[in-house]
């Protein structure tokens, strides 16, 4: 062999050593089980964590995602495993549609008679064989009283010429398009073209009078009265009006968004049996409590909001009757049409 | 085979792994379709993006970091020449209130900024008390190019004061001893001379305000997408990565050009100007 040939295979001894370092760097040297669990920013209490692992002599491994897109395209690539995540409904329908998710031992989440039954067989697991209900609501507009005197009932005041620039959009693509579907009278799932195109004209109209398109920021801006008219989500609009009593939430009468976080049991995880202990554990009327306490969101847990805060318990915000919200409806996977929402979005947001 | 190319291989290993591979799989995703049958070479994804919407997006986001590199050249060449006087005495203090604020995380300068310029922000509640108009430019294309100056300000000075203050002080002085006033010295000597500092700066400011999608996002409002906003919607909400590996390539190609005539440039003033 000659020189070149050397070098190079001492090369690429090299550098599959070194990432075989960077990608197996995690392997652990105790006996003790490892579990790996992806989660919502901020969406547990951690101390719930540390008791678990006490109780059942079981590591955490904790991670944290920002967007349902973002953890699907870790475990789609396969470059993580994990036993435990926390996606959203359409999540959940296009993960069981591309065999990402195994399903769960019924058996093994005694505590699954918890969870009150309107929040299982939903649409985007039938027969409620991959997923068990986490935290639940709605989407709605979050207004300032103060600056906004008129009723607020219907999607369309976030067309309303008077609130310019004080009004904030979500920046993201379905949660937007899905709303004005819903002002339209549409379904918010879509994907007749037609009913697209004027929803498409209908965001384009609206442009000029928002202030800003944001995500998370938007709790923040509405309680610091930046704005008059947000886009929110119920649990985010709890948190603003504990802390701003000039704000309130509607959901409005076109209907809206009911959404589902449920946790969930990939495919490739190797702890399938420590994975259902956990999500067990995390059905427990204690822990339930106390995660809803600290998250703020609600939960489909009976036991656990009867332990509420009465305040929060009864609050039509964050438990509306599920039954009065016949219009509202869960997103489902859009397959093939992602792009075509994509696209309009573009069309949307980059003239 | 020497000792030099053995403390190298470290780098290259380096290289391979983090540079020479993923532009790889950036170039395979982008000359490739998802189909039916799986990938397939296709070239649909650049036909693309020469959509009206998209050139659109690139267009707006080489005028956004052209203004902001010329503002950041506007004001960073005086401050660098001030910096590399040998005659100013604060120097080093100057210096590290310059580099200061880089320690701090970038994302977190950047959040300061959405609270000092907001609507009931920190400026303007001064401003509304001191019952002076109060300015809104948050979200607003003057506020992207504001935090654009804002971040990479310092990219543009350093390069360029250390170029000044390596420029032999004899040149100058013989420029001034033939009878050149200070403007012509100037013209003549120092700018010709600082040329591959204004470049390197250029490129340095250029580069991450032509990309950024933090700053449009936050400072923009989502109102601005950017071309960096592009690219991050399509690998993170819309999971196309074929299209997204299309941009990026499409972007590194337009920056090559871009940094290939400012070098050429720079190659006929040095061959050109005095050496």
């Amino acid at each position: 062999m000659n020189k070149m040939g050397k070098k190079f295979i001492a090369m690429a001894i090299l550098v599959l050593g070194i990432s075989g370092l960077i990608f197996t760097g995690c392997g652990e040297n105790t006996d003790r089980i490892t579990i790996n669990v992806y989660n919502w920013g901020d969406y547990i209490d951690e101390d719930v964590i540390r008791d678990f692992e006490d109780k059942y002599d079981i590591r955490v491994n904790y991670d944290q995602f920002a967007t349902n897109e973002e953890m699907y395209v870790k475990i789609k690539s396969g470059s993580s495993k994990y036993d435990v995540l926390f996606p959203s409904d359409y999540m959940i329908e296009r993960m069981i549609e591309e065999d990402l998710l195994q399903r769960i031992d019924m058996d093994n989440i005694p505590n699954y008679k918890y969870i009150k039954p309107q929040f299982k067989d939903l649409d985007f697991d039938p027969n409620n064989e991959y997923s068990i209900p986490y935290f639940w609501g709605t989407m709605g507009i979050l207004y300032n009283k103060t600056m906004v005197d008129e009723e607020v009932d219907s999607w369309s005041i976030l067309w309303d010429e008077k609130y310019e620039d004080e009004i904030f959009m979500l920046d993201s693509q379905r949660d937007s398009i899905g709303i004005t579907l819903k002002m339209l009278n549409y379904s918010l799932n879509t994907v007749d073209e037609e009913e697209l195109e004027e929803a498409k004209d209908a965001l384009i109209a609206q442009r000029p009078l928002v202030l800003a398109y944001v995500i998370d920021e938007v709790t923040d801006k509405m309680v610091a009265g930046e704005g008059a008219l947000a886009v929110v989500w119920s649990g985010d609009a709890v948190a603003a009006m504990k802390q701003n009593p000039d704000l309130d939430y509607v959901i409005p009468k076109e209907g809206s968004n009911l959404w589902f976080d449920s946790m969930v049991i990939p495919k490739n995880s190797e702890h399938k049996d420590e994975a259902e202990l956990f999500i067990n554990y995390m059905c427990e009327t204690d822990i339930a409590y106390k995660n809803t306490d600290y998250v703020g969101y609600s939960t489909p847990h009976i036991e656990a909001r009867k332990k509420l805060d009465p305040h929060i318990r009864d609050s039509e915000v964050a438990y509306p009757d599920i039954e009065t919200l016949d219009n509202c409806e869960i997103f489902h996977h859009l397959r093939e049409y992602l792009k075509l929402y994509d696209r309009i979005w573009t069309d949307i947001t980059a003239r | 085979m020497n000792r030099k190319s053995i403390m190298a291989y470290p780098y290259i290993v380096w290289m391979v792994l983090f540079i020479v591979i993923p532009i790889l799989l950036v170039f395979y995703y982008g000359f490739t379709m998802e189909s039916s049958a799986g990938l397939t070479f296709s070239l649909e994804n650049f036909k693309r993006f020469f959509e009206p919407v998209y050139l659109m997006v690139l267009v707006r986001s080489f005028i956004l970091a052209a203004l902001s590199t010329g503002i950041c050249l506007l004001l960073g060449y005086p401050l660098a020449m001030i910096l590399a006087s040998k005659d100013f005495k604060r120097k080093n203090m100057m210096l590290l209130l310059l580099i200061v604020p880089m320690w701090m995380n970038f994302l977190l300068r950047t959040y300061a900024w959405l609270t000092l310029i907001e609507k009931k922000g920190i400026i303007n509640s001064l401003l509304s008390n001191l019952n002076l108009p109060t300015i809104n430019i948050i979200y607003t294309t003057r506020a992207v190019v504001l935090g654009m100056v804002y971040n990479f300000l310092p990219f543009m000075v350093l390069p360029i004061y250390t170029v000044l203050s390596k420029i032999d002080k004899s040149v100058i002085e013989a420029a001034e001893d033939l009878g050149a006033n200070s403007l012509t010295t100037f013209k003549k000597v120092i700018f010709p001379l600082s040329l591959p500092g204004v470049i390197s700066g250029i490129t340095m400011v250029f580069m991450p305000a032509v990309t950024t999608f933090v700053i449009s996002r936050l400072l923009g409002g989502g109102h601005y997408k950017l071309i960096g906003n592009l690219i991050e919607q399509q690998f993170l909400s819309v999971y196309d990565w074929n299209f997204g590996s299309a941009i990026s390539i499409i972007m590194m190609i337009v920056i090559l050009i871009s940094m290939g005539i400012l070098s050429k440039y720079e190659e006929v003033r040095e061959g050109g100007g005095i050496v």
